[in-house]
């Protein structure tokens, strides 16, 4: 699809979705990903840059059994709200595991895995999915 | 500044329409919004045209000139209007403040979409690019999961039931028989609804609007204007409102509002110096069963947690407290995604204008439609109210 072949726009996002970079509002107290100028709760520019926690748990997960082309061939597959550590909220795939063992509130862990390709002949865009955290029950 | 009024509506059915093209589309109801107005069309002076994906869809932009060049009345003002699913509404507001400030004295509206031109997942990648394509798109989320999340989180909330919800979808099938421009003329039981497949898990099928073509338009005109061109307006716009609300469910405090719904709504029923009690009809943005539930409560006519029980008791019926989608709403009157806004303005100026044959509410006077862009990211809202 013509939209996703950009190598430029996987890269200077690579950052933000290998680490995990969000923002935390000094004004309100919201912690948010990804990291923006103005805080999405209220408005503020008193914004600081961090890096978020790997480790939350699953606020609210779902299986996608009808997906978007580029992610077709992977159904179905479990997608989630995770919520980190610190309150951030990260919309992410959960791996290593099937929908029958997963349930809202279990810990989870992040990991580097691959999303999504740009056609048979383009590159691989990889970010953060996160699996269930083995004997934290 | 004067009335904004409602010259003439026009609609094609919806369905898959193999042997009609966008354009077609939107000339077809163009032209029957001119005729049920009873103009000629060199009276319309701008063209707003609600539109979501004709780029990804058809690779076809820049369609309010093409559709100004097919309509034959090239030289006109003339651009599309895009806010995801809320493409129509927005469309219509912005012809509304056309009108209303007195720039253009008679604006067409239109909404258009045609989704059969693609494969299923090519319309999944589209409709999602509601969301943010860079963090929520890229994660692999349907436009379905992610109100899979919103209707998680509502359960678990408010205590509420599946089948209690799911009702949305069968008084939806049971009202569109009796529209002749519906997608599904259809009834459905609520066995059938929960027992179709699971698209993201709780939402099932059958709770799912479903992808069709179709094309809906507005005209409206100055009160002045339409009485200078000898007509007797019957229905006018009393308030076009659009508001917005942070993009994506990641970045909200809780999922089972629409903020943008509750904003726009506010200032609806300021500017049409109305209550949520003084409504007759609604036309609710129900993509998905529980969707029709939130709306319910967030334009004021239920408590929040309780809008499925003004559905389970009957009273989104005629003669109920708030009777709602009663030519079919999404799920069954059908959802070409950026023409919706439009089909519901239509729909409410039908029951309005006394044209709602055996879904007719006696005597309505108030109809307000509600149009959702995305998970709630944009909502417009506007109120017609029958002129005595």
């Amino acid at each position: 699809m013509s939209y996703m072949n950009s190598v430029p726009r996987a890269w200077r996002e690579r950052v933000t979705k290998y680490r995990l970079i969000g923002g935390r509002c000094k004004s309100c107290g919201k912690v948010f990903y990804p990291y923006r100028s103005f805080c999405p709760r209220c408005g503020s520019s008193d914004v600081e840059k961090i890096e978020l926690p790997k480790r939350g748990k699953i606020k609210y997960f779902t299986v996608v059994r009808s997906a978007p082309a580029e992610f077709k061939k992977y159904e179905p597959y479990i997608v989630a709200l995770v919520e980190l550590e610190n309150g951030a909220v990260v919309p992410a795939q959960i791996t290593d595991a099937e929908p029958e063992e997963l349930r809202e509130g279990m810990p989870v862990e992040g990991v580097l895995r691959r999303y999504r390709e740009q056609g048979e002949d383009g590159i691989i865009e990889y970010g953060i999915k996160f699996r269930p955290v083995v004997g934290e029950e | 500044m004067g009335k904004v009024v409602l010259a003439g509506i026009g609609a094609t059915p919806i369905g898959e329409h193999w042997e009609k093209s966008l354009r077609d589309l939107m000339v077809e109801a163009a032209l029957k919004a001119l005729e049920d107005a009873g103009v000629e069309k060199n009276v319309v002076e701008a063209i707003f045209v609600g539109n979501m994906s004709s780029g990804y869809l058809q690779g076809q932009e820049h369609i309010g000139s093409l559709l100004a060049t097919w309509l034959g009345i090239p030289g006109v003002a003339a651009c599309k209007v895009e806010a995801a699913c809320a493409s129509g509404g927005a469309a219509f507001h912005n012809a509304f403040t056309a009108v209303k400030s007195g720039v253009y004295d008679c604006a067409l509206a239109l909404g258009v979409e045609k989704m059969t031109d693609a494969p299923t997942e090519y319309v999944t990648s589209a409709l999602i690019m509601a969301d943010d394509q860079e963090y929520t798109a890229f994660a692999g989320f349907s436009f379905v999961a992610l109100n899979a999340l919103v209707y998680k989180a509502y359960m678990e909330k408010y205590g509420a039931r599946q089948e209690d919800i799911a009702l949305f979808a069968v008084h939806d099938h049971e009202h569109a028989v009796h529209n002749p421009l519906a997608q599904y003329r259809r009834a459905v039981t609520l066995d059938a609804v929960l027992s179709s497949p699971l698209v993201a898990d709780p939402i099932h099928l059958l709770e799912c609007a479903p992808t069709g073509d179709g094309a809906a338009a507005a005209l409206i005109c100055s009160e002045e204007k339409a009485r200078e061109l000898g007509l007797t307006p019957e229905v006018e716009v009393a308030a076009s409102t659009l508001a917005t609300d942070v993009l994506s469910l990641h970045d909200r405090d809780d999922l089972t509002t629409l903020q943008a719904t509750v904003r726009a709504a506010k200032k609806a029923y300021r500017m049409a110096g109305i209550g949520p009690e003084d409504v007759d009809i609604v036309e609710l943005h129900d993509a998905f069963t529980i969707l029709g539930v939130i709306h319910l409560e967030d334009l004021g006519f239920a408590k929040k947690g309780e809008g499925w029980k003004l559905v389970k008791e009957g009273e989104i019926e005629p003669g109920g407290k708030i009777p709602a989608n009663l030519m079919g709403g999404l799920k069954a009157r059908g959802h070409p995604v950026g023409a919706t806004g439009l089909y519901e303005i239509y729909d409410v100026a039908t029951q309005l204008l006394g044209r709602a044959g055996k879904n007719q509410v006696e005597g309505a006077e108030i109809g307000l439609a509600q149009n959702v862009g995305g998970v709630g990211g944009t909502v417009a809202v506007t109120i017609l109210r029958r002129m005595r």
